[in-house]
């Protein structure tokens, strides 16, 4: 287990110096700078920028001088903020972020787990077609549509809940969560209906059935629990790809997060913040695989009997 | 020779059984044979748009703006006075064309590193899909968005970013059918013939595999028709004068509330093609009974 | 193995009942009501103020973007500031100052009451460190050409001259600055309340690092010394700014806002729907397609305002077909900008073929073309396309936005109408556009321009053989001359006008640009908001912004009345 653990941490290395090495040079040959406006920069001003930024250096020194800072945990100052730096950027903007993806996860758990266990109850029938297609929605209806016509009934139509912001207004949190969450809510629905399916074919449920218990006792204390593993087991991935793929709806709703920022970063040509973010978020893509592969691990009996060998 | 030409019937005959079996078995899901009717008439209007079209696509009329629904107009007008019908019809054009390059880039490399990667086995195979593996930990999103900012916005371009981020399930799957085929019988009869591994992957093995494939590609073609409306209402997919689903209804969501009919239109179109792929790769995996292909 | 799924059971069931928990609560959290910003804000004497994106930094001789503009008119005050209703000047940290007859010297006699928020006096010294400070090239503020009539100021923004001294802003006490100027420029005036103009606090600057340096942490909430009528108070980048009355302020009987709260938001949609909910006194823009509706309720609060700004497409007139004047000249006249105004931009901003907008005292604007296809099919025809036959093809070039793309598709439309010409559109995302436009890599693109003064210079100045903005390759001696040389010496403005709008028909003599239309300045206000002015510079002074705490929130009429 340890061997295993060791060598996928190893293995995460390489990764993660390719993608600030791939980011580092990509990023650089984009048209158009950090410093270019409507009205134009005077070459003198232009140089005597480049020189504070160290931009008039060689390429690959930069390069060298990048992978120094990073090594001291230092992502550099931010171009298009001056006065901020990347490390503090993302500082301010990974909790608003990660408080999202909670929620969208909450969201989508609570959506699809009641979908995927209400179609398991009566497979194949109308039972299992309506909240299995409906939770399908979310995988069909792409954020940026569902969350402006979200923001049409409730935040307009029907004026129940704020249409943008983010901890400014209560209650204004739950429409983005909502959208980033129901595209998830479909994945989780499969999950738990098969989950479902093969715990209710289980012999301890049917003891409980037996036992003469109430179908709903017997689903709600007996094979909800083991039915929702899957789940548990895919909330990792889940939880990185909503970290990675949540400014779609961080724009729409005008939150201050971490995806914000890097799209933002992307078009004003922030070198600095693009890697920044990038390297950020790569990494944690590449830690919570190996949390999920190492939760896999663990809760898979035969690999689980290694864990105590060792 | 002789062998040869009989273990190909027998495989024909075990093909047409099996697909026709899958076949009567996906006419029972009303939902997949909704989903695929639905499709067809999709594609069809699609292919057909220039010769049905009710309007030309360019023509304005500013003097008319937009206007909700109307016996001229079924679907409105937008703010150029341009039939919408029209817009989405050519849109669809783009964003299926998109759907369906894009899935076969993904499905090329992603078929041919699997077979490659499953048939060589041993250290190939293990540097292969360590590579796989590696690229599934990027973000890929990010490293999309990084590429159209920094190549600019073109069609082939996009192709190639999606494709590049498809097919790495894609590549995963193959290896695992190829390695399962290898240790079929008439594979082995195959290689025993002295038939080269080019071919007979592309008799043997391939055709055996399809199943999974045509699966997960029904399931593709909607995540790369997302992703393309993805980078279009970033500003960053189809350029106008073209049009796409995505980027008409990025248009739409601006003055939604002005003229709702111009999001609720083109993104009842993108939803409704969404769904139908979807029940359709549904049904598929059921009717070929093929499990776990989508993760 | 029963056991152990047991454990899991209920880790799962754990995990379950507090995602419960915690759905419930924002639910609950949901339902709650609570006050709007705009009724708290009227209560307290609190401006909740709609800015169009996190302000890049508040060190002010940095960045002059229109956002930094507003922050900085609210946390320093320069020499003078404007009364926004008149746009007179007004005394800001000078009480009063003198012109020499020659017109060649200011003397600033600063208010020895002007206090830094740390207590610390404004001194003339303060200004000159201050003026050495913006107008360094290492600060990379693009705005330095403002402050060229100050004797030096060019060569040394440009690091010819490295002496500071040389600058023309000398200390003649602690209280009397003297500036000197290149030649006699009253419009000074208006640029000594830009943020490239407004004192910075030396001691604090350095001791947060180089005073040169672009990225010192002197601007953070903790820091941050300033001389405005309000000092920071909390800055959540991308959330809020909040600013808040300044007690050392020379003049703080006079403000009468408690706070102002600048809201980072770039979506106009997302900005008029915060305005409605009541989140937002004043927004900083307003989608065009809802304006129509604002326009027509009774007791509107849309303000809409003549902006000194004009919008254009700019030749390349270097490069074929649009090498030929004649080109040129039929492209413009086969667009119709009433039309073009009226229904793309359904009325909002006014259709113009200046260079210069309208909106000058003492400059008339003139129009350079009228629509005019049939003179537009002849032009063409002469310069050897007659009806399109044998067009090589041009490509429109714009950044992306849904306002650009609507006035593309529609002058496209207008170019194929009349001229039976094919235009390509090429978007461009805003840094490859800068990118194409600056290496001139385009025939045809977009521009708009701003004035920073209201002056015709600012439209005029930077198509000057060579000037760093030019873009478009345009050069006349005799307009280079009139720029650069005689109007700058005029003895009076309205000698100087003159001499501008003579410079102005040569250049449009030439057709280098396409003008479209004049620009508005197009807001929401509540109608609690007093003393918000607009004017053609879009300056705020946020000392005469009051809030009527006995007027609600604005709210839309209901249907049945």
């Amino acid at each position: 287990m340890w061997r295993f653990l060791t060598s996928r941490v190893l293995q995460s290395i390489p990764v993660i110096l390719a993608v600030i090495t791939v980011t580092f040079f990509l990023v650089r040959v984009a048209p158009g700078g950090p410093f270019s406006s409507e009205k134009a920069v005077m070459p003198e001003v232009k140089a005597a920028l480049e020189a504070q930024y160290r931009l008039d250096q060689p390429l690959f020194q930069q390069y060298l001088a990048y992978l120094g800072d990073l090594a001291h945990g230092d992502l550099g100052p931010s171009f298009k903020y001056p006065g901020r730096d990347v490390n503090e950027l993302i500082a301010a903007g990974l909790p608003v972020t990660a408080e999202l993806g909670f929620y969208a996860l909450l969201v989508a758990v609570i959506i699809g787990g009641l979908a995927g266990v209400l179609a398991s109850l009566k497979p194949n029938t109308a039972q299992d077609y309506v909240p299995m297609t409906a939770a399908m929605i979310g995988i069909c209806m792409p954020s940026f549509l569902l969350g402006p016509l979200l923001v049409l009934v409730f935040g307009i139509y029907l004026d129940w809940l704020p249409v943008s912001g983010w901890g400014d207004i209560p209650g204004d949190k739950l429409l983005p969560a909502i959208t980033l969450g129901s595209a998830y809510a479909a994945y989780i629905a499969r999950l738990s209906r098969a989950g479902m399916l093969e715990v209710m074919s289980q012999d301890y449920i049917r003891t409980a059935r037996a036992k003469g218990l109430p179908e709903w006792q017997v689903v709600v204390k007996h094979a909800l629990r083991g039915g929702l593993i899957p789940v548990v087991a895919f909330l990792g991935p889940a939880f990185a790809g909503l970290l990675a793929g949540s400014f779609v709806v961080e724009t729409i709703f005008q939150i201050p997060g971490l995806g914000r920022f890097y799209v933002q970063a992307a078009f004003n040509r922030d070198y600095t913040m693009i890697l920044g973010t990038t390297v950020f978020l790569s990494t944690l893509i590449v830690v919570f695989n190996l949390l999920s592969d190492i939760l896999a691990a663990w809760m898979n009996p035969r690999l689980r009997a290694q864990f105590g060998d060792h | 020779m002789t062998t040869q030409i009989i273990s190909d019937i027998e495989e024909a005959e075990k093909g047409t059984s099996l697909w026709k079996d899958a076949w009567l078995r996906l006419r029972k899901n009303r939902l997949a044979v909704i989903g695929l009717g639905t499709l067809v008439f999709f594609i069809a209007i699609a292919l057909l748009t220039p010769w049905i079209a009710p309007y030309s696509y360019q023509a304005q009329n500013l003097d008319l703006g937009a206007t909700p629904p109307s016996a001229a107009h079924w679907l409105g007008t937008d703010i150029f006075g341009r039939d919408m019908l029209t817009q989405i019809m050519y849109g669809g054009r783009i964003s299926l064309a998109v759907g369906f390059v894009a899935t076969a880039v993904a499905l090329v490399i992603g078929i041919t590193w699997g077979a490659i990667a499953g048939y060589a086995g041993g250290r190939v195979d293990a540097v292969m899909m360590r590579l796989v593996d590696i690229l599934y930990a990027l973000p890929f999103m990010i490293f999309i968005v990084l590429l159209m900012v920094v190549f600019g916005r073109n069609m082939l371009l996009l192709f190639l970013a999606i494709g590049a981020v498809e097919w790495l399930t894609m590549a995963r799957i193959m290896r695992s059918q190829v390695q399962s085929l290898r240790q079929q019988e008439f594979v082995e009869a195959a290689v025993s013939l002295g038939l080269s591994p080019a071919t007979i992957i592309r008799r043997h093995i391939v055709p055996n595999a399809l199943g999974p494939i045509i699966v997960y590609t029904t399931l593709t073609i909607p995540s790369v028709m997302l992703l393309e409306a993805f980078l279009s209402f970033l500003g960053l997919g189809i350029q106008p004068p073209q049009t796409s689903w995505g980027l008409l209804i990025s248009y739409g969501a601006e003055t939604m509330e002005e003229f709702p009919w111009l999001l609720i239109f083109p993104g009842l179109a993108l939803t409704l093609t969404l769904f139908s792929l979807n029940f359709l790769g549904d049904g598929l995996r059921d009717a070929l009974d093929v499990r776990g292909s989508r993760d | 193995m029963m056991r152990e799924l047991i454990s899991l059971h209920i880790r799962t069931e754990r995990l379950i009942s507090f995602a419960w928990l915690v759905f419930t609560m924002l639910v609950l959290a949901a339902c709650s009501s609570s006050e709007s910003n705009v009724s708290l804000g009227n209560r307290t004497g609190v401006l909740y103020y709609g800015i169009g994106a996190e302000v890049q930094t508040l060190d002010p001789h940095v960045v002059s973007d229109t956002i930094a503009w507003e922050i900085s008119g609210a946390l320093f005050e320069g020499l003078i500031r404007h009364n926004a209703e008149t746009m007179q000047p007004e005394p800001g940290v000078a009480q009063s100052w003198d012109i020499s007859d020659d017109g060649l010297t200011l003397v600033f006699h600063l208010n020895p009451e002007a206090r830094w928020s740390n207590g610390d006096p404004v001194t003339a010294e303060d200004f000159v460190w201050s003026w050495r400070r913006s107008l360094h090239p290492a600060m990379g503020n693009v705005l330095t050409d403002s402050m060229y009539p100050i004797k030096n100021a060019e060569p040394y923004s440009k690091g010819v001259i490295e002496d500071p001294e040389a600058l023309g802003v000398r200390a003649l006490g602690p209280h009397t600055l003297q500036v000197e100027l290149e030649n006699p420029t009253p419009h000074l005036l208006y640029v000594l309340d830009s943020p490239i103009a407004v004192p910075v606090h030396r001691a604090t600057i350095e001791a947060h690092g180089a005073p040169m340096a672009r990225y010192t942490k002197w601007t953070r909430v903790e820091n941050m010394v300033s001389n405005g009528p309000f000092r920071l108070a909390q800055w959540k980048m991308y959330r809020f700014l909040r600013v808040e009355r300044n007690e050392t302020y020379w003049d703080a009987s006079n403000v009468a806002l408690n706070a102002i709260v600048f809201k980072p938001v770039d979506s106009d949609t997302v900005e008029e729907k915060m305005f409605r909910a009541g989140q937002l006194h004043v927004t900083f823009q307003l989608p065009v397609t809802k304006i129509p509706a604002y326009k027509a309720v009774v007791d509107s609060p849309y303000v809409e305002a003549p902006l000194l700004g004009s919008y254009y497409y700019l030749f390349n007139i270097d490069r074929p077909p649009v090498d030929d004047i004649r080109v040129r000249e039929a492209l413009s006249l086969a667009i119709d900008r009433d039309l073009l105004v009226e229904k793309v931009l359904l009325g909002t901003e006014r259709p113009s073929a200046s260079m210069v907008p309208a909106g000058i005292p003492g400059y008339a604007a003139q129009q350079h073309a009228v629509f005019n296809p049939d003179r537009a099919r002849e032009l063409l025809a002469e310069a050897g396309y007659p009806e399109g036959a044998g067009w090589p093809g041009l490509e429109l070039f714009y950044n992306t936005s849904e306002n650009h793309r609507r006035i593309a598709v529609a002058a496209q439309q207008m170019w194929k109408e009349h001229l039976n010409l094919d235009i390509e559109l090429t978007n461009q995302e805003w840094k490859v556009y800068l990118d194409t436009v600056d290496s001139r890599k385009f025939r045809m693109a977009r521009m708009s321009w701003i004035g920073v003064f209201p002056g015709p210079a600012t439209f005029l100045d930077r198509f000057v053989t060579g000037g760093a903005s030019n873009r478009i390759g345009f050069s006349n001696e005799r307009y280079d001359e009139l720029i650069q040389h005689l109007a700058p010496k005029a003895k009076s403005r309205d000698q100087r006008f003159e001499l501008m709008s003579e410079a102005e028909k040569i250049f449009m003599q030439e057709v280098p640009v396409i003008p479209l239309y004049n620009r508005n300045g197009k807001h929401l206000v509540q109608p609690s908001v007093r003393g918000y002015y607009p004017n053609i510079l879009e300056y705020r002074n946020f000392k005469q912004v009051s809030l009527d705490p006995d007027v609600g929130i604005w709210q839309w009429p209901s249907e049945d009345e």
